[in-house]
């Protein structure tokens, strides 16, 4: 009898529904990215041009500063575009981190009268970014072709490391979201996460700098294997990568995406009457 | 009919902290009570901790919570606020989880539980419209199907493409709900959202409500303090009270229950109103009606007065000089300020003065009560009518509630479907 029923509701209840609705909620993942895409540019005078200027005008201060005052050595490529091949990743993780951790509570609205599965929201944020992503890499084949600089095949292995990258801002930006849910401190902490993680990660200089003994400490920073294998991917051998590093990278990113979606499942029932 | 929403031994727990000092909890108060509670185990090691971290009280919002709806039912829910309406209604819709108990449910749901939710100010109608429906479940090969008729139902054309932070508040409420009526589920949940917007858009949505349920077999649930959508929508109601279900029956019965139990509930009322208390808009802001006292046809002050019955209305006056040129009036209003009428001593052919000089008191006689079942709010009012001058007037300052008595008629109840009030005559057929 109980049979007929499609849909019980109980406490704790309904874990395997939570992947078919997400499914089934597609569409609306679609449509609040495609809003939040629609939306950040909107009463702006440049509008799109924003997401061309804000990288272009990083890469050029960077080359300044630690290519030309600093002298930091770029292995025989142009500074600019061995710091655009690194700031890409890193501003895709970046901007994924502060929008997903923010994003829970921007839609608090919607959280607390509608339902549907909430990891769509935080997914959304990084889609987002994601796209800003693109748009910069466009720009970087347009750096690339200023300075004549030509790719090699490993350009096709881009897509694992944009893989990676991915997983790393969607693993920090779930454990982040549902933190900030609860404890609002973490709306402080990501500025500064993303402000502090942009030195300590290899974007304006060469991961080659660090020295040898720090070099598997280094890369427990998952951005570090991820610039790391951009810059390998997309400038070739004069930034050979450090395999154990990177491995380490990936396994610390997967542990930290896998622990950020049970922390956020676990955490997901209650947002409704903790936001 | 079979159920298509069984609820069981439902109940829903939320933890109260005290003395809170923001609505979240900060992650410093979280370090600082832990290092508190540390700090105490150190002291008192063999001491149990009674009270754990910062004072907290369980709260029942819904408790035991039992029903059964079956298919083409509208349901309407009532009570006070912190009833449990909203969090039945949450649960309901999955927004957050129950404690106890358990839902069973039959069919696609949909719930509004405000209107326009997800609406984006810096986006267009069109958009909007989207957006929303994805919000509220819609694919987006049905809205397109729709989009024109939602359009049509929000009268909105001309601005389809303006961003709707330059929409007027009606323009917006309209369109909301266009969306929200062109959501097809089996059953649909709503809470007090026609509050807002105009009376003539909210008919036109209980209309579009009520024939989609009545055609094509939908069961609704909805939630309102406005007894006369309860009663024209609704066949049966769920009276909630402290987050337990007190009754569940015709929809009618419920309200008159729940308006009855109002006002026996409310203290110091019980057909009095102090009016003393307050800035008169008139008469340099000091008060001449100093109280208003609502008696039943028995005679004892009572704020529930019977349907077909007679009943007073006494207000009594600080001292004045020339009473006798004085005019009274009280004004009936239905709780959303629509004035019924009015009774007023210059317009009326009885009016005694007697205790010429002191006499602080004017009474109004009602013969027999025309209203329907309901609130009814009054103005009182003193004037002088000749002149033109208002000296005092304090608006909707008092009610009273109607109930039907069966005996009225014993055809049938006269509810406020039939309207707020109700003429008898003679029919002939001939």
């Amino acid at each position: 009898m109980s049979d007929d029923f499609d849909l019980i509701i109980e406490p704790g209840g309904g874990i395997r529904r939570y992947w078919r609705d997400l499914w089934k909620y597609r569409e609306l993942f679609f449509f609040l990215a495609w809003r939040d895409i629609l939306v950040r540019y909107k009463q702006t005078v440049i509008g799109i041009a924003w997401s061309v200027i804000r990288p272009l005008l990083t890469m050029i201060v960077f080359s300044i500063v630690f290519g030309a005052l600093a002298g930091l050595p770029s292995n025989g490529v142009p500074y600019p575009i061995m710091v655009y091949a690194a700031m890409l990743p890193w501003q895709f993780f970046a901007n994924s981190l502060s929008e997903s951790s923010n994003s829970l509570i921007d839609n608090a609205n919607l959280l607390t009268k509608v339902y549907f599965p909430r990891l769509i929201v935080p997914a959304g944020s990084v889609i987002v970014s994601l796209v800003d992503f693109f748009i910069s890499l466009v720009i970087l084949f347009g750096v690339m072709a200023w300075y004549r600089y030509l790719p090699d095949v490993r350009m096709l292995l881009l897509p694992f490391f944009l893989v990676l990258a991915f997983l790393a801002s969607f693993g920090a930006g779930l454990w982040l979201s549902a933190l900030n849910v609860k404890y609002r401190d973490f709306r402080y902490v990501v500025p500064f996460l993303v402000q502090f993680g942009l030195y300590i990660s290899p974007v304006g200089f060469s991961s080659a700098i660090v020295p040898e003994k720090w070099r598997m400490l280094y890369f427990l920073n998952p951005m570090v294997g991820v610039i790391d294998g951009f810059r390998w991917a997309i400038l070739g051998d004069a930034f050979p990568v450090y395999w154990p590093g990177l491995a380490l990278s990936a396994c610390f990113t997967l542990l930290m995406f896998i622990g950020g979606l049970l922390y956020f499942r676990n955490m997901e029932r209650s947002f409704a009457d903790v936001i | 009919m079979s159920s298509v929403i069984r609820v069981e031994n439902l109940g829903k727990k939320y933890n109260l902290r005290h003395q809170q000092r923001e609505q979240y909890t900060a992650m410093r108060d979280v370090i600082t009570d832990g290092f508190k509670s540390f700090a105490r185990k150190l002291i008192h090691p063999f001491q149990f901790s009674t009270e754990s971290g910062p004072s907290s009280e369980d709260f029942w919002a819904l408790k035991d919570v039992t029903f059964d709806v079956k298919q083409g039912d509208r349901i309407g829910i009532i009570g006070r606020n912190g009833a449990g309406k909203s969090t039945l209604l949450k649960i309901l819709s999955r927004i957050t989880e129950p404690t106890t108990g358990r839902v069973r449910i039959k069919g696609r749901v949909a719930s509004l539980l405000e209107v326009g939710t997800g609406f984006h100010p810096e986006l267009t109608g069109r958009e909007n419209i989207f957006l929303n429906g994805a919000i509220l479940g819609m694919g987006r090969a049905e809205i397109r199907n729709k989009f024109d008729e939602i359009v049509d139902f929000a009268e909105i054309e001309k601005f389809l493409d303006t961003p709707v932070k330059r929409y007027s508040s009606g323009m917006y409420v309209r369109l909301a709900f266009a969306v929200a009526a062109h959501l097809e589920p089996e059953i649909l949940i709503v809470d007090e959202v026609l509050a807002v917007g105009d009376s003539q858009f909210q008919k036109k949505c209980l209309g579009k409500m009520e024939d989609v349920s009545t055609r094509e077999g939908r069961t609704v649930l909805f939630v309102s303090h406005n007894f006369s959508a309860i009663n024209t929508l609704c066949t049966r109601s769920i009276l909630l009270s402290n987050g337990t279900i007190s009754s569940y029956g015709n929809s009618i019965d419920i309200t008159n229950e729940y308006i009855c139990g109002l006002s026996s509930k409310q203290i110091g009322q019980n057909g009095k109103f102090d009016l003393t208390n307050r800035v008169n808009l008139y008469n340099k802001g000091v008060p001449i009606i100093l109280s208003v006292t609502v008696c039943d046809h028995n005679g004892y002050p009572s704020d529930t007065l019977v349907m077909g019955k007679s009943a007073k209305i006494q207000f009594e006056l600080q001292e004045i000089e020339n009473i006798n040129n004085l005019d009274f009036g009280i004004g009936f209003y239905t709780p959303e300020g629509f004035r019924i009428t009015s009774a007023t001593t210059w317009s009326s052919e009885t009016v005694t003065r007697t205790n010429s000089n002191n006499s602080l008191k004017v009474t109004y006689q009602f013969d027999m009560i025309p209203f329907t079942a309901g609130k009814i709010m009054m103005s009182p009012s003193v004037s002088n009518s000749k002149h033109g001058i208002v000296y005092d007037h304090p608006e909707m300052s008092c009610y009273f509630n109607v109930v039907e008595e069966t005996l009225f008629t014993e055809k049938k109840k006269i509810s406020r479907t039939y309207g707020v009030i109700y003429i008898d005559g003679q029919w002939q057929l001939h």
